[in-house]
């Protein structure tokens, strides 16, 4: 491959993208002022502490005090109160989230379901605290370990599947759009056929328009990660997050190949957007990028395994989000490559160089 | 027999797209240094006649030779030795014009420097860092002629050069056109202005259906058709019954006509026709016109509109 005519080609379309207002807008701006819209509209929702009225004396609590000083205050607030009706009545009306009790050893723990996420909260706190004092109990070792980190993981914080959810739809709509609308214009224009009649290879054209594509997805990667991780947004890496990269890179392949395939299909600018469009925006609902599966309904949830974007989004949920190792980027990515492999495939036996 | 030694020799060529025979058995040569063109109405075969010649299209049948060598399949050894010049947008997008000639410099291992060159061949030196998108209709088109001619190709395909072009943006390309042609470069073009055949190309060859009708240079295919001269004189010099005299004088006059404007006489014999209209002191607002390549065009391709 000819070095100077790639670096030359790459250097033009670099330029062509960075010149385009337009482009620059939909791959970059628009997502991140989604970012900041939902990832402040978002933010209160999930106050971190939960409200809890204690009837009566509960010594369970003052257990899990004692074992882990201060751990308790970070969860939950705990106001006292000798009446148990009035208790549930506060209940009821959401001024506390669960009222708590002892009754022998049986603990007691009353909430209301109108607050889901909260509930759901509750119950991990309350279940988490027993099961430590019941190992404490049965002798084993150790003694009470009340973590905070057990209820982040089974509740993230909303930043923390915003940022992945809506950084991966940009970097779909950039590598599809970008992808099918280079092809139709160069078509159309003609430049495909100038370029076939230059002594490079066409090799050399595809690489440098994907080397393209994958800079302006780490662009957009960077860009988010700096704006989610501002203190105001608080998305909170984990330690792996670097396997966001090679993520990010195999899902600009991935949707690049459906963008070719659009492109080999669409014989103008406007159909191929068109087209991108249909195929893109369902999928950001249905394949994790606006509605996080872990709150989907069942269905989105089963529907959302034959989009190519639930693995870029879901893979970067993981290694970004979650604190899963480096291997849980492994199958997305192999999915994401198989899926760019296949439809670059079908693109090439059905692409052609003129538009007659 | 094929001759290899021609810039292009073609022989007995054919191509069709499923019952159309958009090349039907044409043969031809170009020599070097050579400015051909190819004429011919829409949908004639010309554009599909350049695309195999350039190697974007192999043909059905025949057999071709491009500076010895042949075009199909892609032939990398061929490429860096002809020039291509396609439509005007063939550009990449929103790069300057520095920068697209640049960058087509590149794809053919040229370095930059050439570039200025060329801007300066073209006339585009002010435009240098315009984006391409903002040049004019004339602009473009020589931007595109710039590209095509960026890796000095000793052999230059052009189709339909001036297509959307005003006046004084044709006769602007047509000075450069020259030029490509007399730093000896052998040019091919396809155009549907007999105007624009007639003043640059050396030999033209008229196709239509598929078919070569005529081969040779555009004065000796105008002498072969054999058309009376028109002479025209301003409505009302001459009155009627005169203006058959003078036309009964010239033994071989075609006829007379007036619509009013101009009165004009059809004829094999100006000389004695113009003679006469002198003598009578009648000669304002004379005009005398021969055949043209147009008359040669509409003859052999008739006269019936095609969309």
């Amino acid at each position: 491959m000819n070095q100077t005519a790639f670096r030359s080609l790459s250097r033009a379309m670099w330029r062509g993208f960075t010149r385009d207002r337009t482009a620059l807008v939909f791959s970059i701006l628009i997502p991140v002022l989604f970012l900041v819209l939902f990832g402040s509209l978002y933010k209160s929702t999930n106050a971190a502490k939960i409200n809890v009225v204690e009837v009566g004396k509960v010594s369970l609590l003052d257990q899990a005090e004692a074992a882990a000083p201060g751990q308790l205050g970070k969860i939950m607030t705990v106001t006292h109160t000798r009446d148990l009706s009035t208790a549930l009545a506060d209940v009821r009306k959401g001024t506390y989230n669960a009222a708590v009790l002892e009754q022998g050893h049986n603990v007691m723990v009353r909430y209301s379901i109108a607050d889901q996420t909260t509930a759901g909260v509750v119950q991990a706190v309350f279940s988490s605290i027993v099961q430590q004092a019941d190992a404490v109990a049965a002798g084993s070792h150790g003694g009470y370990q009340l973590t905070t980190a057990q209820v982040e993981d089974k509740s993230l914080k909303p930043i923390q599947y915003l940022a992945p959810g809506l950084l991966g739809w940009a970097i779909a709509s950039g590598g599809a759009f970008g992808a099918a609308i280079t092809l139709v214009n160069w078509r159309e224009n003609k430049l495909l056929r100038r370029l076939r009649l230059a002594p490079i290879s066409t090799g050399s054209v595809v690489l440098a328009r994907v080397g393209v594509s994958i800079i302006v997805a780490m662009v957009q990667l960077a860009v988010f990660l700096a704006i989610a991780t501002l203190p105001y947004f608080g998305l909170k890496l984990s330690a792996y997050w670097w396997m966001a990269i090679p993520i990010v890179a195999c899902g600009t392949l991935a949707f690049m190949s459906i963008g070719l395939l659009v492109g080999s299909f669409a014989k103008t600018q406007q159909a191929a957007t068109a087209v991108a469009n249909v195929i893109i925006l369902p999928m950001a609902f249905l394949g994790g990028a606006f509605i996080p599966l872990t709150y989907a309904p069942a269905w989105i949830n089963s529907v959302s395994f034959v989009m190519p974007l639930r693995y870029l989004v879901v893979g970067m949920q993981d290694v970004m989000a979650r604190g899963e190792g480096p291997a849980a980027a492994l199958p997305a990515i192999a999915i994401l490559l198989g899926i760019a492999a296949v439809l670059t495939a079908i693109s090439v036996r059905i692409f052609r160089w003129d538009a007659v | 027999m094929l001759r290899v030694s021609a810039t292009i020799s073609v022989h007995d060529l054919r191509k069709s797209y499923g019952s159309l025979a958009a090349v039907d058995g044409i043969s031809f040569e170009v020599e070097q240094g050579e400015f051909f063109g190819i004429l011919g109405p829409n949908g004639a075969g010309k554009t599909t006649t350049l695309e195999i010649l350039e190697g974007l299209r192999q043909p059905d049948s025949g057999e071709l030779a491009v500076l010895g060598l042949a075009p199909w399949p892609r032939n990398p050894a061929l490429l860096p030795r002809i020039g291509v010049q396609l439509q005007s947008s063939s550009f990449f997008e929103r790069l300057t014009v520095r920068e697209q000639i640049d960058t087509f410099a590149s794809l053919y291992g040229v370095p930059s420097r050439r570039a200025d060159q060329m801007l300066g061949m073209v006339g585009l030196d002010e435009q240098a860092n315009v984006r391409t998108e903002k040049l004019s209709g004339g602009q473009a088109q020589r931007l595109s002629i710039a590209c095509a001619l960026v890796h000095d190709p000793e052999l230059v395909f052009m189709d339909e050069p001036t297509g959307a072009l005003d006046p004084q943006a044709r006769r602007n390309l047509w000075d450069l056109l020259r030029k490509i042609n007399a730093d000896g470069r052998t040019v091919v073009l396809t155009t549907h202005h007999m105007d624009e055949a007639e003043t640059l190309c050396d030999r033209v060859a008229i196709m239509d259906h598929g078919k070569l009708l005529e081969l040779g240079p555009p004065a000796a295919l105008v002498r072969e058709v054999d058309q009376p001269v028109r002479i025209s004189i301003e409505s009302g010099l001459l009155d009627r019954a005169t203006a058959d005299q003078v036309a009964a004088a010239a033994a071989s006059a075609d006829g007379v006509s007036d619509d009013g404007v101009s009165l004009t006489f059809a004829t094999r014999k100006p000389a004695v026709i113009l003679a006469d209209l002198a003598d009578r002191n009648a000669l304002a607002g004379l005009r005398v016109q021969g055949a043209t390549l147009e008359d040669v065009f509409l003859k052999l391709t008739g006269r019936e509109y095609r969309a």
